[in-house]
């Protein structure tokens, strides 16, 4: 790997578990001196690597260069105790301790964080903000792009997530057994949002995108490394990440234009990703519970085989329909209301999507325009044109637009 | 916005469907239900099994069965989300139970705490 690379590279890999592990061990009050600590360790590493050249094992310094940073803190902290509360001479001088940067303190730890993270008390935007930071490394450029937000506001909001984390003295360390079931959900919902943010998201960086998606998988994987957090829920959501991930590659033609499911190349489709996933779909079948994920993930392996059959779409309804008993969601009633367009066709699929009363949301008027196709196409004009004018990205336009232009004018 | 029941009441609970009919049957309602979810109006159902029902009588006699001595019987419920009982009454009409002559869909307003005050 080139200098150049290298530490964009570790950043992502290393910063997240150095933060991890100093959270861990400073306690969540000092979230953000566990960040400082990561951050200047990186610093170290650019201004000194390109005058003196990488070390040899780069990993390794930076866990020295942060243990050092952490021991000197403890120094100085003490230090500072001293000078401004004499009486606190007295007391014994604790020898700093070690910091632990072992793979298995490194993976306890940064679960743990997760835990911490997706703490009920703090807002979802708030949670998936906190663990791009301390668990993905994200700087907040990059946050604030995924979230097609400002500086400001990003750090604001992590501001004010860390402020609640602290008040409510969350403490960095598994839930006990028994409340594991309900803070994984939390946690679960907030690896989901993070992942549909990179899949779904409006931002225009591709890569940063990406990232979103692979972090989200990263993060999932070390629940299902943790024998007491490895749930047929936890695959299923792998599973259902596994299969959407398969079709990263194709989703993007030349121009980074983003390329609909129905005109995507299947052999760009990546298989050795769909056959992890049916393994986590498997894994997840054990058990009798069922999670919206199970129904998703299923929906998502009929969907990795790309050919119209009844027998697909029938299944689709079918899950959909279960889905949306479970969970409602507007994405989850526009697909639905698709898959019963393709299984009854688009006439008897219209009264359903009329009473969806979506009429704010771009989707909902793509559908209808696709829908009233050959049955009225004065309808299907205008809800073309409807959401033409809600939709947020320039793709999205320009793939309406086309759809706009190629309407038999009658 | 108020929850409703709606009652699916069938005339001869003894008709035995064959299992394709069964299957045919169950996919309906799941496409019905699942068009009232899509609205986000559905709030919960079951269906009730025919077989091993019992019927506790008034001097505590327990027989086997609602058929026979009631004319009609249940066969399940869902409950909703509807503005009035004529918007439940319209989520109603598309039950695929209506599809069996004789039997009915009953709709009924679910008691909450502050109708039990007045």
């Amino acid at each position: 790997m080139r200098q150049q690379e290298l530490i964009p590279h570790l950043f992502r890999t290393e910063f997240s578990k150095i933060t991890a592990v100093l959270c861990k061990h400073f306690g969540i009050d000092h979230i953000e001196l566990a960040e400082d600590i990561a951050g200047e360790t990186f610093l170290l590493a650019m201004e000194t690597w390109p005058y003196k050249g990488a070390p040899e094992n780069p990993s390794a310094w930076l866990y020295v260069v942060a243990k050092n940073k952490a021991k000197n803190y403890f120094a100085r902290a003490h230090m500072f105790r001293e000078k401004i509360m004499p009486e606190l001479k007295q007391t014994n001088d604790t020898p700093a301790p070690e910091i632990d940067l072992s793979d298995k303190n490194i993976s306890d730890s940064q679960l743990q964080m997760l835990f911490a993270v997706c703490h009920p008390c703090i807002p979802a935007e708030a949670q998936i903000g906190l663990a791009l930071r301390i668990l993905c490394g994200f700087g907040i450029d990059e946050i604030a792009n995924a979230f097609l937000s400002n500086k400001e506001n990003i750090n604001k909001r992590l501001f004010r997530a860390r402020e609640k984390l602290r008040a409510e003295k969350v403490a960095i360390e598994m839930p006990e057994a028994a409340a594991i079931p309900q803070r994984l959900n939390a946690v679960l919902t907030t690896l989901y949002l993070l992942y549909n943010e990179g899949y779904y998201s409006e931002s225009q960086d591709a890569v940063i995108r990406e990232e979103l998606c692979v972090e989200a998988m990263r993060l999932t994987k070390l629940l299902l490394d943790n024998p007491l957090t490895n749930t047929p829920a936890v695959n299923a959501l792998m599973a259902l990440m596994c299969f959407h991930a398969s079709r990263l590659p194709a989703r993007k033609d030349k121009n980074g234009a983003l390329v609909l499911y129905q005109d995507q190349d299947e052999s760009l489709w990546n298989r050795s990703l769909i056959a992890e996933g049916a393994c986590y779909l498997h894994a997840a079948s054990q058990g009798t519970a069922l999670s919206p994920y199970h129904l998703e993930a299923t929906i998502a392996w009929w969907h990795t085989n790309k050919e119209d059959t009844p027998e697909k779409w029938d299944n689709i309804l079918q899950l959909y329909n279960r889905l949306l008993q479970l969970q409602y969601s507007p994405v989850a009633a526009l697909n639905r209301t698709f898959a019963l367009s393709k299984v009854k066709g688009n006439a008897a699929a219209l009264p359903e999507a009329e009473k969806l009363g979506l009429s704010g949301n771009p989707y909902y008027h793509a559908l209808l325009g696709e829908l009233y196709q050959g049955i009225d196409n004065q309808q299907a004009l205008h809800h073309l044109q409807q959401a033409w004018h809600l939709s947020k990205t320039l793709p999205e336009k320009q793939t309406l637009q086309q759809k706009i232009d190629h309407l038999p004018t009658t | 916005m108020d929850e409703f029941m709606l009652i699916f009441r069938h005339e001869d609970g003894k008709k035995i469907a064959s299992p394709e009919q069964m299957q045919i049957w169950m996919k309906a309602t799941m496409d019905w239900i699942g068009g009232i979810a899509a609205q986000n109006k559905y709030v919960l159902g079951n269906g009730l099994l025919f077989d091993d029902a019992r019927v506790v009588h008034h001097n505590k006699m327990v027989t086997n069965g609602p058929f026979g001595e009631i004319k009609e019987t249940l066969g399940g419920y869902i409950i909703v989300r509807a503005e009035s009982a004529d918007e439940a009454a319209s989520f109603a009409k598309d039950c695929p139970i209506l599809g069996g002559e004789g039997n009915t869909v009953e709709v009924r307003k679910i008691i909450r705490e502050k109708d039990m005050h007045c």
